[in-house]
């Protein structure tokens, strides 16, 4: 008799932790050829305020850590991934009919985006801020800090390198995030999630749900506790998206999912960060 | 404490006179129009309740039009020379400059603000504005970084508040305008009128036509505006409860905005500050321009060891306070903005001491018999829950609070849905920046308060809105990038 293959439940990544849903709910992910090659949790509306409560709670930690430890730990995880590249593209694979050669290709370049976007994290506060030269004895200056708990959606052809397109510069500028695994192919994201512990990246600072997309947005968008949303979804979508912004000014940014994330401007650039950072002038005074 | 003796002042009126028309029409494609609808109200001076002229209010049609001129407009000003367009702006800057005193006068009468402030800080700031980001118009390419060609992002529609009327205007025009961008503004409804002169010194030097467009109106033509197709982006300042109507408005179509909205600002007094200057600025934070400031320090939290002489020493310094007459050059303190806002400040005064705090108000001198006056105040024994430290005053009503600990100061400062301006007083460098940057605000100001330069950006975090207005960051919101 044939081997009878294992099929795994991915599970939620919250907190540094590996929970079920707290719904008790799965579905099945089919592969290309339309079989069911695993099980995903559906998250609920509670499982997403778990995670944005993980991510608040690491947020004063992570945001306050060195640009230099930030930059090394997301240096670390490029790492991690880098010996699970094989794993990654087959996962990229496992859900489409995309060939070896273009999932391999997408893997490398979400790599080496992780890398570039660890090398920003001592340079953002050079290249986004400045000093002010006001009118009086003051010296003025603008440093971006970052804006908080963020939430990135990745719904794209290319899940893995817009999954870390709009989660890496997040997590570098000093966010936490809570982000939603591309509702088609959410595999390499879920692997990348397990990689995150063993990155030294703190629990909570990176926390991924998988689930419904439209199940999940209304809550989304009109959480009160998330600061910005990053999204590159459906256009409509964005109604709901931006009438959150209405409930507590959250920042959203909306991405077009058909975006070539491969471009290195604006994806490895500063503008990477727009609606990832506050900027915050300080007037401190002087006098003999 | 000994109590000096209050002096008298002889009056000192300003004495330059300044035109105002008996009506003012709308200012479209560069030409002054009367609304369709014939409709028309008063613009009331704030000191003697009487109606300095009529202004017209616009509506859907003279909205429609005012977006067809700035999109037709558009064309040709996106595409002069920045280096050109800079002589525009430098020119108007030089013109405001040497119309000041006018503008001024003007600023005072229509909008209440004593003429030491529109005079030394609301004029000169708008002439500064211009200076400022003329010299951007050829320099855009190093304003984003590894933006090399940026674009304007087309029809702005910019509504301002009654605050610092002119300001708002220049702080919405001047960039925009650097940019490459065209406009239709809409000044507030009780003080229009510096707007208007504006536009007159707008056409005087010879901006083409279209590029601004003003129209006045009331929340009607507001609505109008923010409902309107015509325009790629909108740049509001005003209350937190109009701007989240507004995105709302603007949901379903993938406009640019910008928020500069409300905010409930701590002023941090700690023990070893250098306690007569942070007295100074205490007054400044909350009695600068009646307290009608979206950034003003309304929430003053002062050390415990320091309590009783800071509440001593900014209750002797509000007894000296001189209310009255905006026009008069001794005057410290004018009316407030209108009717609505007085009655809004004095209901918050009675929830004040309705929830158990206590109430100090400055009471030596007489209110004038008219005019939308209110006595300059502050509240002790206030409950950090307490409403008159959560909400929005936007009065000249300051909530004085205690702490322990540099924790303590903090925690409290950071817990509000606002995040506009902090202050933080205190002679020590190192604490000072340990402060700054843990408060959750886009603007600290460390011994100092309602400090401003066309050169620093401007705006806020969390509810406070977003966006950023003056200095390089100001330029992003009027790029497309």
């Amino acid at each position: 008799m044939q081997r009878l293959p294992v099929v795994k439940t991915h599970k939620l990544f919250i907190g540094g932790a590996f929970p079920r849903t707290e719904s008790g709910r799965s579905t099945a992910l089919k592969g290309a050829s339309n079989g069911v090659i695993a099980h995903l949790c559906r998250a609920s509306r509670k499982d997403l305020r778990q995670a944005v409560e993980a991510a608040r709670a690491a947020l004063p930690a992570w945001s306050r850590a060195a640009p230099y430890l930030r930059g090394q730990i997301l240096y670390r995880f490029a790492e991690m991934l880098e010996g699970r590249a094989a794993e990654l593209a087959s996962a990229l694979r496992a859900t489409s009919s995309r060939s070896a050669a273009s999932t391999q290709r997408e893997v490398r370049a979400s790599i080496d985006r992780l890398v570039s976007m660890a090398g920003w994290s001592d340079k953002l506060a050079m290249v986004l801020g400045g000093q002010n030269p006001v009118a009086g004895p003051y010296y003025t200056f603008t440093t971006p800090e970052p804006v908080g708990v963020c939430v990135t959606i990745a719904e794209s052809s290319s899940p893995l390198l817009a999954f870390v397109s709009l989660a890496a510069p997040a997590l570098v500028a000093g966010n936490t995030v809570v982000a939603i695994a591309c509702e088609r192919h959410p595999l390499a994201a879920l692997l990348l999630a397990e990689s995150a512990p063993t990155s030294d990246l703190p629990a909570g600072v990176l926390n991924l749900l998988t689930g419904e997309l439209a199940e999940l947005m209304p809550h989304l968008a009109s959480h009160r506790d998330v600061d910005a949303i990053v999204a590159a979804v459906p256009a409509r979508h964005a109604p709901a998206l931006r009438c959150g912004a209405a409930e507590n000014l959250k920042r959203v940014r909306l991405v077009d999912p058909g975006a070539n994330f491969e471009q290195e401007e604006p994806w490895s650039g500063a503008s990477a960060f727009d609606g990832l950072v506050e900027l915050k002038t300080i007037w401190h005074p002087m006098s003999a | 404490m000994t109590q000096a003796p209050v002096w008298d002042y002889s009056s000192a009126p300003e004495s330059a006179k300044v035109e105002i028309r008996p009506r003012y029409g709308l200012f479209i494609d560069g030409r002054w129009m009367d609304g369709r609808a014939g409709k028309h109200f008063p613009s009331v001076d704030p000191t003697s309740e009487q109606q300095l002229c009529q202004v017209t209010e616009a509506t859907g049609a003279e909205i429609d039009k005012a977006f067809e001129a700035a999109r037709r407009a558009l064309r040709r000003w996106s595409r002069t020379p920045g280096r050109e367009r800079g002589k525009f702006l430098f020119r108007i800057a030089r013109r405001i400059q040497e119309r000041a005193r006018e503008l001024a006068v003007l600023e005072s009468r229509d909008s209440g603000k004593p003429i030491r402030e529109s005079r030394d800080f609301d004029i000169p700031q708008v002439a500064q504005h211009f200076f400022h980001h003329a010299g951007w118009c050829d320099k855009l390419r190093y304003a984003l970084p590894g933006v090399s060609d940026p674009r304007p992002v087309g029809v702005c529609a910019q509504i301002i508040p009654w605050n610092f009327p002119l300001l708002m205007a220049a702080w919405k025009l001047a960039p925009a305008l650097a940019c490459g961008n065209t406009c239709v503004l809409k000044p507030a409804e009780t003080t229009p009128l510096t707007a208007l002169r504006l536009a007159e010194i707008l056409d005087e030097c010879e901006l083409p036509r279209g590029v601004v467009n003003i129209v006045t109106g009331g929340p009607e033509t507001g609505r109008a505006m923010v409902e309107h197709p015509g325009f790629d982006k909108i740049a509001f300042t005003g209350s937190t409860e109009v701007g989240k109507a507004i995105l709302r408005a603007c949901a379903e179509r993938p406009v640019r905005l910008t928020m500069e909205l409300g905010g409930k600002s701590p002023n941090i007094v700690f023990a070893d500050a250098p306690i007569d200057q942070a007295i100074e600025g205490i007054v400044e934070g909350i009695w600068f321009n009646q307290g009608q400031v979206c950034c003003a320090g309304s929430r003053l939290l002062v050390e415990e060891s320091v309590l009783g002489e800071v509440v001593a020493k900014v209750r002797l310094r509000m007894e000296r306070l001189r209310v009255g007459d905006p026009l008069d050059k001794n005057t410290d303190v004018g009316p407030i903005n209108s009717a609505v806002q007085r009655d809004r400040v004095k209901r918050y005064l009675r929830i004040g001491v309705d929830e158990g705090a206590t109430l100090h108000e400055c009471g030596t001198s007489a209110l004038p018999d008219r005019g939308y006056f209110c006595r300059p105040a502050f509240f002790t024994e206030v409950q950090p829950s307490a409403t008159i430290a959560r909400e929005e005053i936007f009065g000249p009503v300051l909530a004085v609070m205690s702490f322990r600990t540099p924790d303590e100061a903090l925690l409290r400062a950071n817990n509000t849905p606002y995040g506009l301006s902090a202050g933080v007083w205190t002679n020590k460098g190192s604490k000072i920046l340990e402060i700054a940057r843990s408060l959750k605000a886009g603007v600290v100001w460390c011994n100092g308060f309602n400090l401003f330069d066309a050169a620093s950006p401007f705006g806020g975090f969390k509810e406070s809105g977003f966006g950023r207005e003056g200095g390089r960051h100001g330029l992003r919101e009027y790029l497309s990038h």
